[in-house]
């Protein structure tokens, strides 16, 4: 069985986002850049089942600018067996990623495609939906638990209603959430191997896909910065504010 | 079990400038090596924090095509100023009354962050390993005494110390000869200092505790190249002290202000002394309508070459601020801690080559230009013991006139955590509240660090007797760390002393005033603490 993981470069979660002062993105200038955090459990999910020797060979994938690379050689250095950059200079709406990850799907033949349930800087959560409807192929998405059977696999979705088990036909497409499981370190030994491993690197541009973003942005900002609040002394000032002030109740 | 180990010629603990210097000379002088370099912040420059004006000597000696590979080191000072500051008035102080020390027309306002980034990416071209995200925890010894290299952390242990799932074990590193270069106070050079002995016969160091906040203002207020720094208020007459405004590029003013820790009031706020301090009209028309758009805080060193410890033991070299080659007066020691690795390379270099001790270190750090420039400007600080005042009429007979030739040398008395004087002799502080606009509170402060550490692992900050807080320092100092720690980690709540170690941004400020040296600061798991961008 073979398995492609699909990981992404955001900005790092404990970085307070700063927004560009002429409103057209945000600031990446010096800002620390880690994994996509759900991709680091798409990634755990996908050794583990190397490990247990249900799987035989685990490719990270990754669509972006050349330091993108460093996401995937940190999935090399926990377990992936090789990996694949596809380089693309500027940003790549989610159908645009799900149309190049088809065109490597096609050439891997994966079993299984295993990716974060959304990336924490654009929180599009619709990449692992549109290529599995490019695909033809069934999804699982937001997994908290996973159980390989022989041609089919149930996976535990976190819902709005509570937990919810489905059976699903190989290949598939999982997207992870962050309670799948609990990511490990990379060791140093293995990291060093990592940088032995190797990255395939393909250009986005020259796959034969329409990337074309649709979606045109207007303005980028800033939410309005919250008021302090204000202490009342009973019960009844609460309601009344809460009635006359604040127009809630 | 034992742990698995790598080998190497060199491993050095600290990815700074005086680390990556030792490292890009080393792999000058012989390609053949094998270096590497561990570093406990999540990227290199993570945990990097200065001013910083840079004077490029060392930068010169070490890659001297620097402006053609492109470093970061673009914005040359244009103008000075030097202001001493009343309540409500100021006072300029001509440029040509400095002391030569503190003039700064050769040199370029930087992140030293990013210059730190650019180095490492010039280490690797050479063929230097780099590991950030990995920090040496425990130095490990010979059985002759001598070092045989570092351990890195176990990472994934709980609170109680159990493994938990992922758990990874630290694994040692093992090298010829070893590099420590923290910067100040690091915690295995502080445990070195004291095996060998290395600050024998020496004054005890003294430290101060530096701040930075990086600010977005308007054209207008912005002069690219302004190099201002004011000594006085808020500071009273007896604590040093002074500021830092640096104007750099795309609009951007680093602000800062250092306090020495030798301070006697327990209820002085070193934080609450900066934020206040911007509220001086000749600072605040600066920043007024700007944005912070980050914040930090780093112990430093100032104790100069009377405080400087043996930089060589046997297998090991000391360097930079984690020994201490900080030039006080000159408010810079990014060029003489990247000197020193300079001089760690050759050192190593002979001894692989030459079979000489790395005792070698000692002679030819002498006779560097970075140890003259220590021992010119050796007796500037302890002087300021006399107060500001003293201190600055001292410093202008001592530089201009003398430039640092006087045949004798001050002492520093004593360690800076028993200048503390007990809080009931000692008039409390009212520190205005925070605006939001100008000054800030620390929450909303180490909220920019992006310090994060993952909440169920070891406490990092470890007490030696848990119930001095409450039973002695709080009655007699009303519990310090209350204030001197930058970013609130230590609280006192319904009487008990309460450790928010998941904020800590790796000062160091409380392993070093801690009166009773009751507080240890240890690595935590790597990857934990600020992420600092351009800092």
């Amino acid at each position: 069985m073979k398995i492609l993981v699909a990981v992404k470069r955001v900005i790092d979660y404990n970085v307070q986002i700063r927004v560009k002062e002429d409103g057209t993105g945000v600031q990446t200038d010096n800002v620390k850049m880690s994994t996509n955090p759900p991709d680091d459990n798409a990634i755990e999910e996908a050794v583990k089942l190397k490990e247990s020797g249900k799987a035989k060979e685990v490719i990270a994938i990754t669509v972006g600018e050349e330091k993108a690379q460093e996401t995937v050689r940190k999935a090399l250095a926990v377990g992936a067996d090789r990996g694949i950059h596809v380089k693309a200079d500027s940003y790549i709406e989610p159908l645009g990623v799900a149309k190049i990850l088809k065109k490597v799907v096609e050439k891997e033949k994966p079993d299984i495609i295993f990716m974060g349930k959304q990336a924490i800087d654009d929180d599009c959560n619709q990449t692992g939906q549109m290529l599995a409807s490019l695909l033809g192929w069934p999804q699982g998405t937001f997994a908290s638990k996973i159980e390989l059977q022989d041609k089919s696999i149930h996976v535990t979705r976190e819902i709005d209603e509570g937990l919810e088990t489905i059976e699903i036909n190989l290949p598939a497409i999982i997207t992870c959430d962050l309670r799948l499981n609990e990511p490990r370190y990379a060791s140093l030994p293995n990291i060093m191997k990592a940088k032995k491993k190797p990255i395939e690197q393909l250009i986005a541009k020259d796959l034969g896909v329409d990337i074309s973003n649709r979606i045109q942005q207007l303005k980028v900002e800033e939410p309005p910065k919250r008021k302090g609040g204000i202490k009342v002394s009973s019960v009844a000032e609460l309601v009344s504010k809460l009635k006359n002030e604040a127009k809630v109740i | 079990m034992p742990r698995e180990a790598m080998e190497y010629d060199v491993v050095i603990v600290g990815a700074g400038p005086a680390g990556l210097a030792t490292a890009i000379k080393l792999k000058q002088l012989d390609s053949n090596l094998n270096v590497c370099i561990l570093e406990k912040g999540s990227e290199v420059g993570a945990h990097i924090l200065s001013g910083n004006v840079f004077e490029t000597k060392a930068l010169d000696e070490l890659l001297p095509k620097w402006k053609e590979q492109g470093a970061p080191v673009k914005t040359k000072v244009s103008k000075e100023k030097f202001l001493f500051l009343g309540k409500n008035k100021s006072l300029s102080w001509p440029t040509w009354l400095l002391p030569s020390v503190q003039k700064n027309h050769k040199n370029y306002i930087i992140s030293l962050a990013n210059l730190c980034r650019w180095l490492a990416e010039q280490a690797e071209k050479l063929g230097v390993e780099i590991f950030p995200g990995f920090p040496a925890s425990e130095v490990l010894y010979k059985e002759d005494g001598s070092i045989k290299g570092v351990a890195t952390l176990d990472m994934g242990l709980d609170k109680e110390g159990k493994k938990k799932e992922g758990y990874q074990e630290g694994m040692e590193i093992h090298a010829k000869v070893t590099v420590f270069a923290e910067g100040c106070r690091g915690h295995l050079g502080k445990q070195i200092i004291k095996k060998y002995n290395l600050d024998s016969g020496k004054n005890p160091q003294q430290y101060g505790i530096g701040f930075k906040e990086i600010w977005e203002v308007s054209d207008q207020q912005h002069q690219e190249g302004l190099v201002m720094h004011t000594a006085g208020w808020p500071l009273d007459n007896k604590t040093y002290g002074g500021s830092f405004v640096y104007h750099a590029e795309k609009k951007q003013i680093y602000i800062g202000y250092v306090i020495g820790l030798d301070y006697q009031n327990p209820h002085l706020s070193p934080f609450d002394e900066f934020q206040r301090f911007k509220t001086h009209k000749d600072i605040k028309k600066m920043l007024e309508g700007g944005k912070r758009i980050a914040f930090g805080a780093r112990a430093l060193i100032e104790g100069g070459i009377q405080s400087l410890p043996k930089m060589h033991m046997p297998g090991g070299l000391l360097i930079g601020c984690d020994a201490g080659t900080l030039n006080m007066p000159k408010i810079k020691g990014s060029h003489t801690a990247m000197k020193s690795g300079i001089i760690a390379a050759e050192t190593i270099n002979e001894n692989f080559k030459n079979k000489k001790e790395l005792s070698i270190y000692e002679d030819k750090f002498k006779k560097s230009w970075a140890y003259k420039e220590l021992h010119q400007a050796r007796n500037v600080k302890p002087s300021f013991s006399w107060g500001l005042i003293f201190g600055i009429i001292y410093t202008g007979l001592d530089q201009i006139l003398f430039r640092g030739k006087l045949p004798f040398t001050l002492k520093h008395k004593h360690a800076d955590h028993k200048a503390l004087k007990p809080a009931n002799q000692m008039s409390a502080i009212d520190y205005p509240k925070p605006d939001g606009k100008i000054t800030f509170d620390k929450t909303s402060s180490v909220f920019l660090t992006g310090t994060n550490h993952t909440e169920n692992q070891p406490v990092h900050l470890k007490l030696k007797d848990p119930n001095l807080p409450i039973n002695y320092t709080l009655k007699e100092y009303n519990e310090p760390a209350q204030r001197y720690c930058p970013v609130g980690v230590y609280e006192i709540q319904e009487n008990k002393f309460v450790i928010n170690s998941q904020n800590c941004i790796h000062c160091k400020t409380c392993d070093i005033k801690e009166p009773s040296q009751n507080i240890t600061w240890v690595v935590p798991e790597g990857g934990g603490g600020p992420k600092y961008g351009n800092m």
